[in-house]
């Protein structure tokens, strides 16, 4: 079981959370290329390493994460809220 | 190599076993090749095989950086069937299924190939509908389906549980020509042919790097030393990503994602085919090895990884569908359980197909069903490295459909590899 220190609700089994994906992904404009969208939908740097990745607390405070994670070793070394204005809140609230 | 036969047999058994050569060779490195094939699973075993057998290219590398059927070869559930209904996979899973069939005699190797059907079990009316469709484009494609009933059903597998009020069976979906085979044999069966035809099994070997000259891959370096190569072929699934980060040529639709396998105790025959619990229901599917295990599975992990180690979550979500499904194996034993890599793709298809390096070629994405897929795999990409044009069932199956949107999605479950399974 990897534990994830939601800063939320504390730590809790990853069985609490849904797994999203890259949470590096920039969407390019609405007018960019084909090329350039279908490289932000489709294409993924796939890394063997330490990685962003987003989390959603699905089955607790339903906020969803970003945590930097192995995924050779499942290590977390960072869990934040998604949202840049709520990891002020949290971080205010240390 | 000593053929397998009633003669050699006989022969040996008369002078205590003494005149079996190896299966193959354990060569030293040459310093170049025609084609050097990455990754010595089924797939670059059953490659190196084609092109040799059916392309006449002899002077062939296969490089694997453990042993040959350690990697995913050795971690699936070994079920073999074709009941896809994609324009381009069905035909290639269909020619994949024939060379199954045949692959015994092709190879002089027993790869214990057993056509006990494939029956995947549906709970629901529009579950049957939807299963419907797919085995009538199967029908018309001259693949066999067929549609059992319940009464049929409880005939030929009376131990379900045939009571279970969530998801109650209300038939199955059915390829009878589908089936098992014993993993490690096709592993052991391409290397020993292959080898015989001339080519280099080059085992402990891993690939650190590429040099890169004129638009073209000049030499590849590995641990055991460096190798020139006028014709390079990627078949590692699991680490592709990996391997095409070196190659500086971007990224691909592809996240790895981990698998887990499960073997039980033995126990007396109990299962003749193989069941999936998995149209409109669970993810589950199930089948009884040779000695007496039974042997299942169910869905990916859910997060990326690289890991080759399964986690609990996991495990006691695949006991509890074996429970509703199978209440009779309650109280067996679970002997191992392990997981496998997997290169996940964003629409669940494979990749044969060139790069934009001229002289190299990638063979990978192949989510749940690299192994069945292995033998037509090895003949399509053997065919693209010789010819430099994808056959027509290939055709689509490359890094531009994306960009394109003529994806082949099977499931229609859109760009997120995990939901692919």
């Amino acid at each position: 079981m990897i534990r994830i220190n939601c800063p939320y609700c504390g730590e809790r089994d990853h069985s609490e959370f849904s797994y999203g994906g890259d949470a590096t992904i920039n969407y390019p404009s609405l007018d960019a290329s084909e090329k350039e969208w279908t490289e932000a939908i489709f294409f993924r740097k796939n890394i063997k390493g330490f990685q962003f990745e987003t989390w959603h607390h699905s089955n607790g405070c339903r906020m969803w994460l970003v945590v930097e994670r192995s995924t050779v070793t499942h290590e977390i070394k960072s869990v934040k809220p998604c949202h840049p204005d709520l990891q002020k809140v949290v971080e205010n609230n240390k | 190599m000593t053929k397998f036969d009633a003669w050699n047999v006989i022969k040996n058994g008369l002078n205590g076993q003494s005149y079996w050569t190896r299966q193959w060779r354990d060569p030293e490195p040459k310093n170049s090749y025609d084609v050097v094939i990455i990754g010595g699973g089924l797939h670059g075993l059953a490659t190196a095989y084609y092109l040799a057998k059916n392309h006449n290219i002899k002077n062939v590398a296969v490089l694997e950086k453990g042993w040959i059927g350690g990697g995913n070869a050795g971690r699936n559930t070994t079920i073999v069937r074709s009941n896809y209904m994609m324009p381009g996979n069905h035909e290639f899973y269909e020619h994949s299924l024939k060379l199954w069939e045949n692959l015994s005699h092709e190879l002089n190797y027993n790869v214990m190939f057993s056509q006990r059907a494939h029956v995947s079990l549906f709970h629901s009316p529009s579950a049957k509908d939807s299963v419907s469709r797919i085995y009538n484009i199967m029908r018309l494609h001259g693949t066999d389906a067929e549609l059992w009933d319940l009464k049929t059903l409880k005939k030929k597998i009376p131990h379900l549980n045939y009571h279970n009020s969530r998801f109650p069976i209300l038939g199955a979906a059915v390829q009878k020509r589908a089936g098992n085979a014993r993993h490690d044999a096709v592993a052991w069966g391409y290397a020993r042919a292959a080898d015989t035809l001339g080519v280099d099994i080059l085992q402990n070997c891993e690939v650190t790097g590429f040099t890169r000259k004129n638009g073209k891959i000049e030499s590849i370096q590995t641990s055991r030393g460096i190798l020139k190569a006028k014709k390079i072929g990627f078949a590692v699934a699991g680490n592709t990503s990996v391997l095409w980060q070196m190659t500086e040529l971007g990224n691909l639709p592809i996240e790895s994602h981990k698998l887990q396998a499960f073997v039980s105790e033995a126990v007396k025959p109990l299962l003749d085919q193989v069941v999936v619990y998995g149209v409109g229901g669970a993810h589950f599917y199930i089948s009884q090895s040779d000695k007496g295990s039974m042997v299942f599975g169910g869905d990916l992990d859910w997060y990326k990884s690289y890991a080759q180690r399964g986690n609990l979550p996991m495990v006691q979500d695949v006991a509890e569908a074996a429970m509703a499904i199978f209440p009779s194996l309650g109280r067996i034993r679970l002997l191992r359980h392990w997981a496998g890599v997997m290169d996940m793709t964003m629409d669940g298809s494979f990749f044969i197909c060139k790069t934009p390096i001229s002289n190299l070629y990638l063979n990978a994405g192949w989510n749940y069903g690299g192994f069945k897929a292995s033998p037509a795999s090895g003949w399509y990409f053997a065919d693209l490295i010789a010819n430099e044009s994808p056959h027509n069932y290939v055709q689509n199956h490359n890094l531009e459909r994306f960009e394109k949107g003529i994806n082949i999605d099977e499931r229609g479950a859109g760009p997120d590899p995990k939901l692919h399974g």
